[in-house]
């Protein structure tokens, strides 16, 4: 009913930085999709863009159907969070919900109406005559996703939905949201530098850099199989391993050990990416000395650091620790090696 | 020991003095239009309603102080109005050289309205036709406070988070929609300071209104004042008093008003 297409889109700063470069894109109906990627790299604009906010240099935005690239804001059914949320200080908490309503001249009874029915379903029917300085951060999350509701568009886009919510309040937002999403059965954008965030909330990632995507998959293939080191760099809370390599009679060395065949000339260099999740301490494999123990909670990452300075992250579970200075060897799990080309592309 | 006491003996004295410096026309003010003989010393008063009788009766006192309040609310409505919209304009549109024309705008202002000018706007005045009106003075007026309240406005503005407006614009909301739902409550605070300054700024213009306003049935508060005098030319001590109070009156009440309006207070960006 409300895919978003994007082809070609370019958003040009009037100072000459492309944000947003030739990119294309489709959104399914109904999807919870996720912008990732570092600060910079033109996630925001091309959100705003979507909304209209930030005029398209070149190309199109289409949303359910209707090409939207010209278009106002306003007439574009597209209703938006802000990452301050942007409630207006002036207006109580029913006048804010209900003024999408207000822009649109209803009658004032169906305003309150619908003020009322949004906060009830939200859990803020206690808040509507306050105004947004006496509501806490959750609470004021809610009112903007309130008002992005009675507005009844086809698309919802959040700008960082989670980023002014501290850590505990944050993780319970998630949870919100994710419910919200699948009960509304909106198609929902949204923007984050986080990974845990946009692994845990989204049907569909996207990972951005430089004004473009470098991949889009599902979390678990974007966790699991990333296109690029650029992706595999960016994607878990411990960092992946990216180990030089190379192919020596058919089988893929790193540091002196073989770890996997390939099916590749003598001397091809690479780069060897492997999850410290994937990695288990042991005699086989990359051998190396304990250097660091880094406790995570339930596990910990160990650093061993190899013969010729490379280090490699290997996650243990609790009590299972190595002491530090021991020898070990840490072997990949079967299946779990991805191999990058010089270019810092997966190969096939 | 005692060197400590001497300091503090000087300091309470130095106190004491600038005290009563800005205390006793306070007080002249409040003693001397209800003293049957009053002074430009500071007495305890004699008290009577006399002057308050005398200056009803002045010819042109009351008048004056309506032609004030006339002068004054079309001064400060014309800075207002333009000055919002100037200021919100400045503030979201990139326009090259938009800080060098604040600046020089706002170092010109005080030669528009300066001393330096007053020659060719009476010429310019008076060829226009507009001497003796109270609409081409207000003007005068008006065009001599806008830069600064521009300047001050924009920067009030500055710090209004766009994403009021962008949030309003999803919404669907028009401009005009924006500017009255969202731009003017929120630069409210920003708009009242504007609003009590050009005010008083307006109310105490001697200058312009002493040029521009000739017929003394015209004249306002601040230009009358110096043309009370009696027969002999000394000070009308009987009806200055009074009308002293009552010229400084309006701004008294707006001041209070304002304050308890809005406060004065500051809508920050700061997260509380």
């Amino acid at each position: 009913m409300a895919e978003i297409v994007l082809t070609g889109l370019s958003t040009v700063y009037p100072n000459g930085v492309r944000a947003v470069d030739a990119l294309d894109a489709t959104i399914a109906d109904g999807e919870f999709f996720a912008l990732l990627g570092p600060s910079g790299c033109g996630k925001t604009t091309l959100l705003r863009t979507i909304a209209g906010l930030e005029p398209a240099s070149a190309g199109t935005v289409s949303i359910g159907g209707r090409d939207v690239t010209g278009m106002e804001p306003g007439r574009r059914r597209v209703a938006m969070v802000f990452q301050d949320y942007a409630l207006f200080p002036h207006m109580t908490v029913a006048e804010n919900i209900a003024y999408p309503l207000r822009v649109r001249r209803a009658p004032k009874s169906q305003q309150r109406e619908v003020a009322e029915r949004t906060a009830g379903d939200l859990g803020l029917a206690g808040l509507l005559e306050r105004r947004p300085g006496q509501l806490s951060g959750g609470q004021q999350q809610r009112v903007a996703l309130a008002r992005a509701m009675a507005m009844e568009a086809d698309v919802l886009l959040l700008d960082e939905p989670l980023s002014n919510l501290d850590a505990r309040l944050r993780l319970e937002a998630r949870t919100f949201l994710k419910r919200l999403q699948r009960e509304l059965g909106m198609t929902t954008v949204f923007v984050t530098h986080d990974q845990a965030e946009a692994l845990a909330l989204a049907d569909r990632i996207a990972v951005m850099e430089a004004g473009q995507i470098r991949q889009v998959g599902s979390p678990r293939t974007v966790f699991q199989h990333p296109n690029s080191t650029f992706v595999a760099n960016f994607i878990g809370s411990t960092p992946m391993n990216l180990l030089p390599g190379e192919v020596r009679s058919g089988t893929v060395q790193v540091a002196g050990a073989k770890l996997a065949e390939a099916d590749l000339p003598d001397g091809t260099p690479l780069v060897v990416g492997i999850r410290p999740e994937y990695l288990h301490l042991g005699d086989d494999g990359i051998p190396g000395t304990v250097s660091i123990v880094e406790n995570l909670g339930i596990s910990s990452l160990v650093t061993l650091e190899c013969a010729d300075g490379t280090l490699v992250g290997v996650t243990v579970p609790e009590h299972e620790e190595p002491r530090v200075g021991a020898r070990f060897g840490a072997a990949p799990h079967p299946g779990r090696l991805l191999l990058y080309g010089e270019d810092g592309n997966l190969m096939p | 020991m005692s060197a400590v006491v001497l300091r503090r003996i000087g300091y309470t004295v130095f106190m004491a003095v600038v005290l009563a410096f800005f205390a006793i026309p306070m007080l002249w003010l409040a003693s001397a239009p209800f003293d049957s003989r009053p002074g430009v010393g500071l007495r305890w008063p004699d008290w009577t309603l006399d002057n308050v009788r005398s200056t009803f009766d002045h010819p042109y006192a009351l008048g004056s102080l309506l032609n004030s309040l006339i002068l004054c609310v079309l001064a400060t409505a014309v800075t207002a109005v333009f000055a919002t919209l100037a200021a919100y304009a400045l503030s979201r549109t990139h326009i090259p050289g938009r800080d060098v024309l604040l600046y020089v705008l706002l170092l010109l202002s005080s030669v528009v309205t300066g001393t330096a000018a007053m020659v060719p706007i009476f010429i310019m005045m008076k060829q226009l036709g507009l001497i003796n009106s109270y609409y081409g003075t207000a003007l005068v007026m008006a065009a001599g406070m806008l830069p600064a309240a521009i300047f001050i406005l924009k920067d009030f503005v500055d710090s209004v988070p766009r994403s009021y407006e962008e949030s309003a614009r999803v919404f669907g909301a028009s401009p005009g929609q924006v500017l009255r739902h969202v731009v003017l409550p929120v630069a409210r605070p920003g708009i009242a300071t504007i609003l009590v300054w050009s005010f008083v700024q307006a109310w105490g213009n001697f200058l312009l209104p002493f040029l521009l306003l000739r017929d003394v049935e015209t004249q306002p508060g601040a230009v009358l004042l110096q043309t009370m005098r009696d027969e002999g030319g000394a000070a009308n001590l009987t009806v200055i008093p009074v009308f002293s109070l009552l010229y400084s009156l309006p701004v008294i009440a707006l001041y209070l008003f304002v304050s308890k309006r809005y406060g004065f207070r500051f809508h920050g960006g700061i997260k509380a």
